[in-house]
């Protein structure tokens, strides 16, 4: 049986280039990138390179970049480093409801040391409104966080427009854009952020290495303490492979992001259209504000998790609200936040394309999904009386 | 590294610099790896400013000033955190 892998907003498989790349950091050019010795030297000027590379992808300086152990731990940073750093100017924290848990529980942590926090609402498609954050501003505000693009509904929110908010009210903005980099252009000047999150593992780099963005001049505190890595802000001995992958990810997503966007924009276009036919599935998240491999559904009558069983069974590897949602086995927050009631929202498939995905592969989904949706309603316990229509609005 | 007899001197108010660095937040030994980094480009003559709030940095950097030559001006204390100023006395 054949695999059809329709999962890439979890992870990408590695690129073999890049993996190339990163081989001889483990072995032959093992250094440290302190040590200054010639095969630390080499360590550390390829760590350099990376940094350049990275910061190209983003239009940053490299001094800007800050590397880190993946997009969680930047969002971290930039949370807890902020907040901390501006404690004195004010305790006041915007973030949006559909944030990553790593965004969310960072601010849920900073509530709990005694910051406020107001969780922005969104519309139904998942957008923050840009005068619902102007609304939320107070004087104690010091740092606002919004997503750049939702990985469980694809949404792409207008970042550019909310971080001039920001900046008009001299507060801090930071953006979650592992999701967006590498899939879509991101640029922080043109976007106007002081902090951005981005994670190698969603363009094709390998996974334990992101970074975090930080506008020259901006004071943070470290997340982690020790030596002098990441200029003393972020200590630890760098991940130099990972790091390297990182970097040559970047450079390689820079040359072929535009072909590989051409490629799955019309694939997406065509599930949306097939998956939407079906008799009470609902399309999640914007209809064209969305990541190019993006397509997010909820089918009514059943959960996602059966969904799930059935095509993988089938060959074809999806996903169902965000990965820790999905453990959990509960409805999904952003969901929810998007007002999609309870039980529709267990109904939640997730299929993300990559730039292997084929059109067989679509075409294949296409005719199978219709008959494992009929499958289940079949034997769910779910189908009497769930009929109301009250779930139109999605 | 402090050598004892090394004074730490209070300014009344801020010094011009030619250069400031701001390392606010940032831990030992980044104040003394910031301070070497700078003065290489700096200009013999001219003042670089560190803002830190490493207390460490009150014996380090005089200390460190004598050791290597350099003319430590002296702190200034800001709410938050200090500035130091060193002059720059030789290549």
């Amino acid at each position: 049986m054949e695999t059809i892998y329709l999962d890439h907003m979890s992870t990408n498989p590695l690129n073999l280039e890049v993996l190339s790349a990163m081989m001889p950091y483990f072995k032959e050019d093992f250094g440290n990138p302190l040590s200054t010795h010639p095969i630390g030297a080499k360590a550390k000027e390829a760590v350099e390179n990376a940094r350049a590379d990275v910061a190209s992808l983003i239009g940053a300086k490299p001094n800007e970049i800050i590397f880190t152990s993946s997009g969680a731990e930047a969002n971290n940073l930039a949370l807890r480093g902020i907040a901390l750093a501006r404690q004195n100017q004010g305790r006041h924290i915007i973030v949006s409801k559909i944030e990553h848990h790593s965004v969310l529980n960072s601010a849920r942590f900073l509530e709990k040391s005694g910051f406020a926090v107001t969780y922005l609402p969104t519309d139904k498609y998942g957008i923050v409104d840009p005068k619902t954050l102007q609304k939320a501003i107070t004087k104690e505000t010091i740092l606002i966080s919004i997503i750049h693009a939702s990985p469980e509904v694809g949404t792409i929110e207008p970042i550019a427009e909310l971080a001039k908010i920001a900046r008009q009210n001299n507060i801090i903005f930071h953006t979650d854009a592992v999701a967006s980099a590498g899939n879509i252009p991101v640029d922080v000047q043109e976007f106007g952020v002081d902090l951005l999150s981005l994670s190698a593992h969603q363009f094709y780099g390998p996974k334990g290495a992101g970074a975090l963005y930080l506008r020259e001049g901006i004071r943070i505190v470290p997340l982690i303490y020790g030596g002098i890595q990441e200029g003393g802000r972020r200590a630890g001995t760098e991940n130099v492979p990972a790091i390297v992958g990182m970097g040559k990810a970047a450079e390689l997503t820079k040359k072929y992001m535009d072909k590989r966007i051409d490629h799955i924009k019309p694939l997406r276009d065509k599930l949306i259209a097939h998956i939407s036919k079906i008799d009470n599935v609902y399309l999640t998240g914007h209809p064209t504000e969305r990541l190019p491999g993006h397509t997010s559904f909820v089918v009514e009558y059943i959960e996602g998790e059966s969904v799930l069983l059935l095509l993988a069974s089938r060959g074809i590897y999806a996903a169902s609200g965000s990965a820790c949602t999905s453990k959990a086995l509960r409805a999904s927050p952003v969901l929810l936040s998007l007002g999609i009631p309870a039980n529709l929202a267990q109904g939640s498939v997730i299929f993300t394309l990559g730039e292997g995905t084929t059109e067989q592969a679509i075409d294949y989904l296409i005719d199978i999904f219709p008959q494992i949706v009929a499958r289940l309603r079949e034997i769910s316990p779910y189908r009497e009386g769930w009929g109301e229509k009250e779930v139109k609005h999605v | 590294m402090a050598d004892k007899g090394v004074s730490v001197k209070f300014l009344d108010k801020p010094i011009e610099a030619d250069i400031t660095t701001d390392i606010i937040y940032m831990m030992c030994p980044m104040h003394l790896l910031t301070l070497q980094e700078k003065l290489k480009v700096l200009k013999v003559g001219q003042v670089l400013a560190i803002l830190t709030d490493y207390d460490g940095a009150l014996e380090d950097i005089p200390a460190w000033c004598v050791k290597t030559g350099n003319e430590f001006l002296g702190i200034y204390e800001d709410t938050d955190h200090y500035s130091f100023y060193v002059r720059k006395l030789k290549e």
